[in-house]
């Protein structure tokens, strides 16, 4: 066991770290959106709509992370039609096609969660709201969007962690994540061993702060 | 149930033996996706220069050899792992490997060049033809000077933990924005897509790239050989020890060197490397 390698090579992963943060918090926060924003075409009534909300959520999560970064990546790269619009500029990138691939997988999994937490909201509840004569609009706003925010906070917390374990897939274009950066130092010292434990404890202090903040955010939100 | 516990601790005690029966088999890792060094043919059956010719240094050294296919980034901590007990996979001698590994006499040189699409600004730069950077000189310092002009705010794509990312990490180019790839297949997709404005790689690596999916990709500059780039492509072994495992390492390298030797004689080495670069790349 090489202890000055670990030593040393903590404060490089730690600037990496920051690389996967960004990646995650901007996947998560267009995830959120694309996720909400799907989770109300599945309950939509027409039938066209709500199988194309369903079959987006299918296919993303019916694929693995890599294959959809693969083919973000990789393929579109060799669409020479693509290559010539103002969509290049964005997947020239690989920071922008690791995001995108990111987001439309956390937000096929974020939809899934959010519309089985506006349908467990109790029917009276918005019952309720329209004898007061409140506008639909405004039941949605205010009752059913709040109470499903709280009702999927375990289950994404949970996608939280998934989806920063998934950001070390970064790595396999180019990007130079926590995972990326470990490899490098790794292809230098040929000590793997040292590098990813000390890796895989900054991806564990992460889950941790993760979980907690969830846990704080459940404890607070709870009905009491 | 009793037939069942013996058949499955029949193939337990199989596996179990499968695994260490073979102990005096040499086992040699290579990448499987450089080509024209080693790659795979369409039914993932390892090929190339350096598969025939390990195969022919077996012969000589009169052991069972088995070929084991590994990821590039992986290749030196899984021999010292002993996944395997040499690498032949383009890997060339360096000082900064010798530290870790030892290396058999080289058997083949490769230059190194940079690549572009058809058409780049950076086609056609007014350099030497090659330079070797163990030599120094004006000439080397010129074209340096002309390659960090030429190439600065660039994307330069490079395979990672290669001679050409070092080379590229050294400052001697300036600083690019170098960008790694697990594999060169990845380098020639994102270099044909444009992500990149050049590659760094074995020449070969380009041609032959070149060759079967007929891109327009054209080298640029001057070939590269000396310094970062090292000292020609050798057989990678673990460095001996006293104990009995560090006695079988030692005298698997004199064995490779000898057997190196006799198909070099034999002149098995030239007729391989012309078969496969075209040119005689034996050393």
């Amino acid at each position: 066991m090489d202890f000055e390698l670990m030593i040393n090579s903590f404060p490089k992963l730690l600037d990496a770290t920051l690389v996967t943060l960004k990646l995650l918090s901007l996947s998560l926060f267009f995830g959120l959106f694309i996720g909400l924003i799907f989770a109300i075409l599945r309950m939509n009534k027409n039938p066209i709509i709500n199988r194309f909300a369903y079959g987006y959520s299918y296919v993303f999560r019916g694929t693995p992370l890599l294959v959809q970064i693969f083919i973000i990546y990789f393929g579109l790269g060799q669409i020479e039609y693509l290559r010539s619009t103002f969509l290049w500029t964005i997947l020239k990138e690989p920071y922008w096609c690791a995001i995108i691939a990111f987001a439309l997988n956390t937000g096929a999994y974020t939809s899934e969660i959010l519309r089985s937490a506006f349908q467990t909201i109790k029917p009276g509840l918005i019952e309720a709201g329209k004898s007061l004569g409140i506008s639909s609009k405004i039941i949605f706003y205010k009752i059913q969007i709040p109470i499903a925010i709280k009702q999927s906070l375990p289950a994404y917390g949970n996608e939280i962690i998934l989806m920063l374990k998934g950001t070390s897939l970064a790595s396999t274009v180019t990007l130079m994540d926590l995972t990326g950066v470990a490899k490098y130092i790794i292809s230098t010292t040929f000590k793997p061993i040292e590098v990813f434990i000390v890796a895989g404890g900054i991806y564990l202090f992460m889950t941790f702060l993760i979980h907690n903040l969830i846990k704080y955010l459940e404890k607070k939100y709870s009905y009491q | 149930m009793n037939k069942l516990k013996i058949f499955g601790l029949g193939i337990l005690i199989s596996l179990f033996l499968s695994v260490t029966s073979n102990a005096d088999t040499v086992r040699i890792g290579t990448e499987g996706a450089y080509p024209p060094w080693n790659s795979k043919d369409a039914s993932g059956n390892l090929i190339g220069f350096e598969v025939e010719l390990a195969n022919e240094l077996c012969k000589i050294m009169k052991h069972d050899c088995t070929i084991v296919e590994q990821d590039w980034d992986g290749m030196i901590p899984a021999l010292l792992m002993r996944k395997f007990d040499a690498i032949m996979a383009g890997m060339s001698i360096t000082a900064e490997r010798q530290k870790t590994i030892t290396f058999s006499q080289g058997y083949a040189d490769e230059v190194a060049s940079l690549a572009v699409m058809k058409g780049s600004s950076l086609e056609g730069m007014d350099t030497p033809e090659g330079i070797n950077l163990s030599l120094g000189g004006s000439d080397v310092n010129k074209a340096l000077k002309t390659l960090t002009a030429a190439l600065a705010g660039k994307t330069v794509c490079v395979q990672t933990a290669t001679i050409h990312q070092n080379f590229l990490d050294s400052g001697d180019v300036g600083s690019v924005k170098v960008r790694t790839y697990k594999t060169q297949d990845e380098v020639n997709l994102d270099l044909a897509s444009g992500r990149c404005d050049a590659a760094l790689a074995a020449a070969v690596a380009f041609t032959d790239y070149a060759e079967k999916s007929g891109k327009a990709v054209v080298l640029t500059g001057p070939t590269f050989s000396g310094g970062a780039f090292g000292n020609g492509v050798g057989v990678g072994i673990r460095q001996g020890g006293d104990d009995k495992i560090g006695k079988r390492d030692a005298k698997l390298l004199k064995d490779f060197n000898r057997a190196i030797d006799k198909a070099r004689k034999q002149g098995i080495i030239s007729k391989l490397a012309i078969k496969h670069f075209g040119f005689d790349a034996s050393m």
